[in-house]
């Protein structure tokens, strides 16, 4: 084990100013279903000042406390000396991997995730087990029930594919509908080339309709999110530079993302990069365009769309944009401005879902009893159409759908709103 | 050290899930709201009365320590397991069993965050009064435990006020039950009384039958500024003299006054001695606003510099959020502080103030004082920086000093967060032997193994 000394860790300021008041349990998903304090931000604070101070081994049981955490945030949010326990958290899983590095980590996070052709022929059996017809003769055949619980979870994240990810199919330059009043950046995630292709269809047809020239630069790489979470901070690195790069060479006002997560991870560039003298200004430039789809729409004049849409939605506010961006207002108001659309706002619409990334893999009892408070929320809306703008959010909901035999379709806000414009 | 036998009993009689004994687990549950520290040997979250009478059995059989705890957000290092042994969290018994609105009582468990029975509560028009500023990170059982204040005390009374009934585990595991749905009780000695406050020290609380009011329907709130805190307190003593009986009557010094405009950037004054935050509330909404008026003009007459009544929800909200930002505010000064919450006879407040003032400026440790001025209740907060020596030398005789102002003006050492370990060492000057010897026999007579919460409230003798 290298010398504790000697590694990247967090600073002791980040921990020595917790008054210990315990206010993060009252928000902490974790903490209010297992009710140990253990599983609390305070206590995953503790833990971290005793482990870094030497008063404490920084064991396996240790990190996977912090791997415990879901990153919602609500910690940060409600810290009332300003201590981000989250943050903390993560800042231990880099810790974790310069101290007990994990072997297959390395080909994840290197290998594979920062490379999007790679990622898209990873995925292929997953969008060939759809097209072809192979998921239909599984439900046919009754086969899905007779896949253990957790698979079965898993195999209801699934959306439906789309036969060829988005980033081979969306132009890189996509023109203004009439006079072009802005040139903006569309950053195309991972998951919503590979998965939810429709809603980012949707989110440039959208920004077009409204006078923006879309710039969709081909080479985007991964925000660096997962990788983030599992402590490779220098491949975030990596990744931060290559994007940023990429869209100076864009040259656009913008750079708009409908991915909550990836928004939240590009506006923290700046934070990332402030100790590389090359990179920290040209990070926080680029981190001050970043714009949330719903926080673009609504700065910019919105045309009020033509067609209406009879239909009952509420709305989950992704960890990631309520509080990793501060943007709950905006979707609240676009999906109101289309008409014959009744809002429903969702009882503790911004508590998590318990998807937190990958969470539903790694802690799938946590994650599933998180859940579970979620969809008595849903359930109590009655909605017909469940919004929220986060793949990681939509996937979770939709096996909160199955699991408590919803009705309910999933969606991104601006496939509604992208609805609407077509609509007449 | 707790032996593998007991662990394996202790196994038995929670399951897997409500014992933890990682190192991680342990590190977890040895702090509160202090600075102080210690590990249990186990921690064991009970989840049913009867848990908590076979473990609390089992520990007085073995000897072994049994500490109890809510959310652990004390201010008297009150639920830190000094002497090892059993950290017993009773977080797990979080439900409210029964609302009765014909009688306006809630039954609930330890457990319940007090918050959320509040807005359980508040839901069908009915109150739960005692608001100590940590409702949402403390319990039902915690609050019983210290017999918790808060700002409404002023009017409504504090926690114990609420109390109704218990149920009690005893040391020897034996469950008592005590009070009832009646108000009106005097059959034997007041054991519900005994075991409010006790800190865990005479019995578990593991249910609590609480005494509801009526939601008040309308709330006015006002900030008041005066260039000298001698006006303040006088104004104070004018508004209750005058039969108003505010909810509350809040206090911020010159010192917390610059914390809180330095957090929050509100544009307050920064050369008044102090600052009130007054708020009446009542039935009926024309009473309420003639209320709040009354004390604006009781305000005008004793000096003050400037006087406004919140004109919205927001407006209001903002003042109480700035009240509340002193305490954190003060942790971005200094990494650690010891917030006192001493309690004095309310003429004598301007006195203790300019006393703590002196003390501060002698030692040299930043003090900043607020309160709840309307019930004499100071919190003098120390700030310090514990890597420090000889700042951290500097606390403990800064705390005797205040604790002795505090009771050469006829007060007491703590008003709403209880005596724990930190106060002990100050019992004897504060209550004398007599007393003193009367409470140890009670403790005696209830827990003569000394298992529950040993080494706390009592000195040594």
């Amino acid at each position: 084990m290298p010398h504790l000394t000697d590694i990247r860790r967090p600073s002791e300021d980040d921990y020595i100013y917790c008054i210990r008041c315990g206010l993060c349990q009252s928000v902490c998903p974790t903490y209010r279903e297992y009710l140990s304090e253990t599983a609390s931000p305070r206590g995953r604070v503790h833990l971290t000042r005793l482990g870094l101070q030497g008063e404490l081994e920084l064991s396996p049981n240790l990190f996977e406390q912090m791997y415990a955490c879901f990153g919602c945030l609500a910690c940060n949010d409600i810290c009332p000396v300003g201590n981000r326990p989250a943050h903390l958290a993560l800042a231990m899983r880099d810790v974790q991997e310069q101290v007990r590095p994990a072997a297959w980590k390395r080909p994840l996070f290197r290998g594979l995730i920062p490379h999007p052709t790679r990622m898209e022929r990873a995925t292929l059996p997953l969008r060939l087990y759809q097209t072809t017809g192979l998921r239909r003769l599984v439900y046919a055949l009754g086969l899905r029930r007779m896949m253990p619980n957790r698979l079965r979870d898993l195999e209801s994240m699934l959306p439906h594919l789309p036969q060829r990810p988005l980033r081979q199919v969306l132009p890189e330059v996509t023109p203004a509908a009439g006079e072009t009043h802005r040139r903006v950046g569309f950053f195309l995630g991972c998951a919503q080339s590979l998965m939810f292709a429709d809603a980012s269809a949707a989110t440039v047809r959208v920004l077009a309709r409204n006078q923006c020239q879309v710039i969709t630069p081909r080479e985007v790489k991964c925000c660096g999110m997962p990788a983030i979470g599992y402590g490779q901070r220098e491949v975030v690195l990596e990744l931060a530079r290559h994007n940023i790069a990429l869209f100076e060479q864009a040259q656009v006002e913008a750079v708009v993302t409908d991915c909550a997560t990836c928004g939240s991870t590009l506006k923290e560039y700046g934070e990332l990069l402030a100790d590389d003298p090359e990179w920290a200004e040209r990070a926080a430039s680029f981190s001050s365009k970043v714009r949330d789809v719903h926080e673009i729409l609504m700065e910019i004049p919105l045309a009020r769309p033509e067609g209406r849409l009879d239909l009952s939605v509420t709305y989950h506010d992704p960890c990631h944009l309520r509080r990793g961006q501060g943007v709950w207002e905006q979707p609240r108001e676009l999906l109101r401005m289309i008409e014959g659309l009744e809002f429903i706002e969702l009882p503790e619409a911004d508590w998590c879902c318990g998807s937190a990334g990958s969470q539903l893999i790694s802690h799938p009892q946590t994650s599933l009893k998180v859940l579970r408070r979620k969809m008595e929320n849903v359930r109590e809306t009655g909605a017909q159409v469940i919004t929220s703008g986060c793949p990681g959010c939509q996937m979770q909901l939709h096996v909160g759908t199955r699991r408590y035999s919803l009705e309910a379709e999933v969606v991104h806000p601006v496939v509604l709103l992208d609805r609407a414009y077509r609509k007449r | 050290m707790v032996s593998e036998p007991v662990l394996k009993e202790l196994r038995r009689i929670v399951g897997r899930d409500g014992l933890l004994e990682s190192p991680e687990d342990l590190a977890a549950y040895s702090i509160d709201s202090t600075f102080a520290e210690h590990r249990p040997d186990v921690v064991v979250l009970a989840a049913t009365t009867d848990q908590v009478s076979r473990v609390v059995a089992l520990a007085n059989r073995e000897g072994i320590p049994v500490v109890p705890r809510g959310m652990a957000s004390g201010l008297a290092a009150a639920s830190i397991p000094f002497t090892g042994g059993i950290a017993l969290s009773l977080t797990r018994m979080n439900r409210i069993l029964e609302i009765d609105r014909e009688n306006r009582t809630a039954l609930v468990e330890a457990g319940v965050i007090t918050a959320d029975l509040q807005a359980e509560v508040e839901r069908i028009d009915l109150f739960y009064p005692p608001d100590p500023s940590s409702n949402r990170q403390s319990t039902i059982g915690g609050n019983i435990a210290c017999n918790a204040g808060g700002p409404r005390c002023l009017k409504y009374g504090v926690t114990g006020d609420y109390v109704l009934g218990l149920t009690v585990v005893l040391a020897d595991g034996r469950v008592l039950k005590t009070g009832g749905k009646v108000i009106k009780d005097v059959v034997g000695y007041d054991l519900t009384s005994l075991f409010i406050g006790s800190e865990g020290t005479l019995g578990v609380v593991t249910e609590a039958l609480l005494r509801l009011t009526a939601k008040p329907k309308a709330v006015r709130t006002a900030r008041a500024e005066f260039a000298l805190l001698d006006d303040a307190s006088r104004t104070v003593n004018a508004i209750l003299s005058a039969g108003i009986v505010p909810a509350t009557i809040e206090l911020m010094d010159e010192t917390a006054i610059a914390c809180i405009e330095e957090a929050m950037g509100l544009g307050l004054p920064l050369d008044v001695e102090a600052m009130l935050i007054i708020e009446v509330d009542g039935a009926d909404e024309d009473a309420v606003v003639a209320e709040i008026e009354a004390v604006a003009s009781i305000c005008r007459a004793n000096g003050v510099r400037a006087v406004n009544v919140a004109r919205d929800e927001q407006e209001r909200a903002t003042l109480w959020a700035a009240r509340r930002s002193v305490s954190p505010s003060l942790a971005r000064k200094a990494p650690n502080k010891l917030g006192e919450d001493i309690t004095v006879p309310r003429s004598a407040i301007p006195e203790a103030i300019r006393r703590i003032k002196a003390i501060s400026a002698q030692q040299g440790l930043p003090i900043v004082v607020f309160g709840h001025a309307g019930d004499g209740n100071l919190h003098p907060n120390i700030l310090f920086d514990r890597r420090d020596p000889e700042q951290w030398e500097k606390v403990e005789p800064t705390v005797a000093e205040i604790f002795e102002v505090s009771l050469q003006l006829g007060g007491t050492l703590s008003g709403e967060h209880g005596v724990g370990t930190l106060k002990r060492p100050f019992m004897e000057r504060a209550l004398g032997p007599l007393s003193l010897e009367i409470q140890r026999r009670v403790k005696q007579a209830l827990d003569p193994q000394n298992v529950l919460n040993p080494g706390k409230v009592l000195p040594e003798s």
